[in-house]
């Protein structure tokens, strides 16, 4: 119950801090942002100075900063995102489209990554020093100093351009998931094995695990019985930590592959300084930071009840 | 020196040096190269565009006909300075406030941790996005935007060990003989800080430079003309099958800093 009040104080200020920079941003925009906002809600022939006097009357935009602010964050706790600049459409609802995209994206990656990672990790951590180990090790530390827009780069060479064997750009079919959930499960695989090795190789040298192989458990019983759920509660607390690896991830390697979910369209915002649109995507990322991480706290309290206490 | 144990030599600093040592290479490229070889990174020749490399430039030419290698030594001067400016930023004020929030505790502590959870939260990249749109000046906005995300790493840091120094009876010894908070850091906490400090400067500046590169890869970061590591790329990728070489030598210098700065950082202790 405690962990949840903190994820729920955690996810306010999330909004107070992204209400507060876009804000700033918002004020930061060269012109008169009363003239913009107006001009992507009526479209750009309807603008006159009534009309953005009418928007800069409701936003509060020309008095001084602190009552615009609130007004700001009133609105944004409210949920009310207000519509995108460049496209005039609900900003919820272009998230809503975009959403699922991404989603697809990172649960492909994160899935990937937990094939590839944890059983080398856990193989590597039940013989510490073993040739498997320091494989990993030199592996695992290369992969982890490539970022993800570089092996997008690296694989879209390989693959597309020198092997023709993939599509380097698009969205829709299953074979255009390989490239960009391939550029960023590497990366999390990476991680995620050498936390594995660790935590296994912790867990094999335990008097309780040794003891469990002498009671007469085969090395498979006891891994199975003994070592697994042990190894997840570190791996899944990390994979939580991860996730704004991933986040960024994501974001990156959409625009490098041009895919059309949330980071994408968050670039094209910032871009195009469409605030309503960066301020929507911005919070959705950070409250679904949030949200995984409390699930996870949960999660992991079921599979070590020593944790709840 | 008849009492020494045979403590097996701790691997990690073998890998530290070779960190250091590539790290140290890629700057010596980036410092000293174009004095060995004078040339312009901007200088523009379109009829030796993609052309191979010559003694005035050792990488061969991009694609407007500019020496890569210039350009290559000019942008592994550009992101290592922003990064190292946000370390350094971000490293003093986490520092500060987290000695601050360990000393003080109660709300100054509450607050001052809440604020870091809020921002551990959010993408770091995001952040720097939406820095680089509100302060004026691209390189500005890079070290505003990477000092701001940088920052909770090196606070919670500080507060999780400056707490547990001060709870232990050598500081409660100190300050029962009278000695100040000054000395107290000095002598007590610093110490303790101080070796994960340099892991945790080698891996923000890890992070700021891939950020930089990662946002001047999708026409994000820094703008055109300038040479920068993410952008040579994304320019000279159409090119790939002309020149090789002139997309390989950004790539490679980018690989060879990144993973020396993670060498140098060592294993994160957890």
């Amino acid at each position: 119950m405690n962990t949840l009040i903190t994820r729920g104080i955690q996810a306010l200020m999330v909004a107070v801090l992204i209400g507060a920079a876009t804000f700033a941003m918002m004020r930061a925009l060269p012109g008169d942002a009363a003239y913009r906002i107006a001009a992507g809600r009526y479209g750009y022939d309807n603008v006159d100075t009534a009309a953005a006097d009418a928007v800069r009357e409701e936003l509060g935009l020309g008095g001084p900063a602190l009552p615009a602010f609130l007004t700001w964050l009133g609105d944004l706790l409210r949920l009310d995102f207000g519509t995108s600049l460049v496209t005039g459409q609900p900003v919820i609802e272009e998230i809503g489209h975009q959403l699922g995209a991404s989603m697809a994206l990172a649960g492909v990656a994160v899935l990937l990554s937990l094939i590839l990672g944890p059983p080398l990790g856990i193989l590597a951590g039940l013989r510490p020093g073993g040739v498997l180990d320091r494989v990993l090790l030199v592996v695992s530390t290369g992969l982890k100093a490539v970022p993800q827009f570089l092996m997008a780069l690296i694989l879209i060479l390989i693959l597309s351009v020198q092997f023709r064997l993939l599509p380097a750009a698009g969205h829709g079919e299953a074979r255009h998931f390989i490239l960009p959930s391939l550029a960023l499960a590497l990366g999390l695989a990476a991680v995620n094995a050498r936390i594995a090795r660790d935590a296994m190789a912790r867990i094999g040298a335990m008097p309780f695990y040794s003891f469990a192989q002498w009671k007469g458990l085969s090395p498979r019983q006891t891994l199975l019985r003994h070592g697994l759920r042990n190894v997840s509660v570190p791996l899944l607390t990390y994979l939580g930590l991860q996730f704004v690896t991933l986040v960024e991830g994501v974001v990156v390697v959409e625009a490098v592959f041009g895919w059309p979910g949330i980071g994408h369209a968050l670039v094209h915002a910032i871009f195009s300084r469409d605030v309503p649109m960066v301020q929507g995507t911005a919070l959705c990322l950070g409250l679904s930071f949030v949200l995984v991480n409390a699930i996870i706290d949960l999660v992991t309290q079921r599979i070590d009840p020593r944790r709840a206490a | 020196m008849t009492d020494t144990v045979m403590i097996p030599r701790p691997a990690g600093h073998a890998v530290r040096w070779t960190g250091a040592a590539l790290v140290a290479a890629v700057l010596v490229l980036a410092l000293i190269g174009p004095l060995a070889v004078p040339g312009d990174p901007f200088a523009q020749s379109l009829l030796k565009a993609l052309s191979g490399p010559e003694a005035g430039a050792p990488l061969g030419y991009d694609h407007l006909g500019r020496s890569i290698f210039h350009r290559l030594a000019h942008a592994l001067r550009l992101s290592p300075t922003i990064a190292l400016a946000a370390v350094l930023t971000a490293g003093l004020a986490g520092l500060v406030l987290g000695t601050f929030a360990a000393a003080r505790g109660g709300w100054t502590d509450r607050v001052l941790i809440t604020l870091a959870d809020a921002l551990l939260a959010l993408p770091g990249l995001l952040l720097v996005l939406i820095m680089l749109a509100i302060v004026p000046g691209t390189a500005l906005g890079f070290w505003a935007g990477l000092s701001l995300v940088l920052w909770v790493e090196f606070f919670r840091l500080t507060r999780a060990t400056t707490r547990e120094t001060l709870a232990s009876p050598a500081v409660q010894a100190t300050r029962l003989l009278g000695f100040g908070p000054t000395y107290v850091f000095r002598t007590h906490i610093w110490p303790e800080i101080a070796p994960m400090m340099l892991t945790a400067a080698a891996f923000g500046t890890a992070t700021a430079i891939m950020a930089i590169a990662a946002l001047g890869f999708v026409h994000v970061g820094m703008r055109a003309p300038t040479p920068e590591l993410g952008l040579m790329m994304v320019e000279l990728l159409p090119y790939w099958r002309e020149a090789p070489l002139a997309l390989l030598s950004p790539v490679i210098a980018t690989f060879a800093l990144l993973l020396g700065l993670t060498l140098l950082a060592g294993s994160r202790e957890t």
